[in-house]
């Protein structure tokens, strides 16, 4: 596992002070995230989770890892991409923090810095599925998979065939997209929530130690939010 | 009851069993379901990787059109129903977050307050219309057929909402009440790796083994789902398994829709049977058939 180097205890460098605030305002939109703070290490998490075994780093260790002001790290793991949501550590955490969704933050925070990934194949397909919904407005799963193989490994297309013939045979395979009627309608509500999503993000990150040192923790308001 | 229908994107085509099912088997217990007009794709679980304002606004435009029906949604796939459900708590938590995405909405001419209820088929089945109230409409006994009762883990998670999150007993209760034999299946809300099937295939493909194995080692006839992505993994990639791992597995996988339409005596041609990828073995076929003897 790499590790960034400080020179000091208690400061962190310049990137690990952006990614922490832009991982922070993601935590903040989720109900009742600042329970993260709540973490006791317990590995709940990891226990629960039924891929954790090929993830590079637990999702223990990433909590622990970004409360020891080591971001970076989390962004260049696998891990996150392995996680498939399906919420058992969240459900266990005897915290109540949302692990699930501090990981889907994480990732936010992974494509808005545009980090390399060891999992690169997991943002392609996301990407296309988000250009697939907005070509049609439904999901075409025949030309999601299709242009995802075309970009990840084209062999593996062919290993479709016998499936294809299968769904054809049973009446299954839409052969082409279909777009919705008032789609013009839903790209509007899309490009507008783009834009207030582009104004939560501060042009320039303003560096205050206080706010991005180990102390950064402490900004985030305490159970200030309803969560269940 | 009437229902705003949410059937999603998967349910449109290529999982067309389910959806036929879910109609048939809402019809016959009287329950009334209008489709939402020109609904859009919930976003599933990838959009929310990318952009969480876009991705609820997305999401809430299915909410904004049920609102204007009048009506609370009925969404039978686990991945929709959890990512509406999950829209309508964070709007309904954080009001900063429901006026961005009134907003955005607003650029479509609609609007959302929040009051929707977004609902699974299974939760409407067994808490609203009842067990004793669908048990009088069984028409055939399952005849102890054994089913490994597989609910996934987007329905009952991530919050409490229908039914218990570790050990859920619905589908089971259901099943016992027509006849059939829940077997034990402790995996039954263990994780299929729902895309990971594409983005980590070895990850995935030891995921659904050790769900067949599971089911196959209780005894199970057949295994029995709530949500497509299950179905198709577990379905349509079981080749795929048992040549990975040389095993034989040739498990039937159906949707509870499709079994319980059977047990209501409805005929099978309307539950799309016919779109099952591995054949469903004698004892189903026999039940199913039945009606026409």
């Amino acid at each position: 596992m790499e590790h960034a180097t400080h020179q000091l205890p208690g400061l962190m460098t310049r990137t690990e002070a952006d990614l922490r605030q832009i991982f922070l305002r993601q935590v903040e939109a989720i109900p009742a995230g600042e329970r993260i703070k709540r973490c006791i290490q317990c590995g709940t998490c990891t226990g629960s989770c039924p891929v954790s075994y090929a993830m590079d780093i637990s999702p223990r260790q990433l909590i622990a890892l970004f409360r020891a002001g080591e971001l970076e790290t989390v962004m260049k793991s696998r891990s996150i991409w392995i996680c498939a949501s399906c919420y058992a550590c969240t459900t266990r955490c005897p915290s109540g923090i949302k692990i699930t969704d501090v990981i889907y933050a994480l990732k936010r925070t992974v494509m808005e810095k545009g980090y390399e990934s060891k999992a690169p194949q997991v943002q392609v397909l996301a990407r296309l599925f988000v250009d697939n919904l907005m070509s049609y407005g439904r999901l075409h799963e025949g030309t999601l998979i299709r242009k995802y193989y075309m970009k990840t490994g084209i062999f593996k297309l062919f290993g479709f065939v016998p499936l294809v013939i299968k769904m054809f045979e049973t009446k299954r395979l839409a052969l082409f997209p279909k777009k919705i009627k008032e789609h013009k309608s839903l790209s509007r509500i899309i490009k507008k929530a783009q834009e207030i999503e582009m104004r939560h993000v501060p042009e320039k990150l303003e560096y205050s130690p206080e706010f991005v040192g180990y102390r950064g923790l402490g900004e985030m308001k305490l159970e200030s939010r309803k969560g269940e | 009851m009437k229902y705003a229908y949410y059937p999603g994107c998967s349910l449109e085509k290529t999982q067309r069993g389910y959806d036929e099912s879910v109609r048939e088997v809402f019809k016959a217990l009287d329950q009334e379901l209008i489709e939402i007009d020109d609904w859009n794709c919930c976003g599933a679980t990838m959009y929310m990787s990318v952009k969480e304002t876009v991705s609820l606004a997305v999401s809430a435009r299915n909410l904004a059109l049920a609102e204007r029906m009048g009506l609370d949604i009925l969404a039978p796939c686990s991945s929709c129903f959890t990512t509406l459900s999950k829209t309508n708590r964070i709007l309904n938590q954080i009001p900063e977050m429901h006026r961005d995405v009134n907003e955005a909405l607003a650029e479509g001419g609609l609007s959302y307050s929040g009051k929707v209820r977004v609902r699974h088929p299974l939760d409407i089945l067994m808490n609203d219309i009842g067990l004793e109230t669908v048990r009088a409409k069984f028409k055939r006994n399952l005849n102890g057929l054994k089913i490994a009762p597989y609910y996934g883990c987007q329905i009952v998670r991530p919050d409490k909402t229908f039914d218990d999150r570790e050990n859920p007993m619905l589908l089971d209760r259901l099943f016992r009440a027509c006849g059939g034999e829940p077997v034990y299946f402790p995996m039954k809300v263990r994780c299929c790796g729902g895309m990971l099937m594409t983005t980590f295939e070895e990850t995935a493909l030891k995921l659904n083994k050790e769900l067949l194995e599971c089911a196959m080692d209780n005894g199970a006839d057949v295994m029995v789902t709530t949500c497509p992505l299950c179905h198709f993994n577990l379905e349509a990639y079981q080749g795929k398994i048992n040549n990975f791992y040389k095993t034989k597995f040739n498990v039937p996988v159906m949707y509870f829709t499709q079994l319980l339409g059977i047990a209501l005596g409805l005929p099978a041609k309307g539950l799309g049977l016919d779109s099952s990828f591995i054949p469903l073995g004698e004892k189903i076929n026999s039940l199913a058939e039945a009606h026409y003897a």
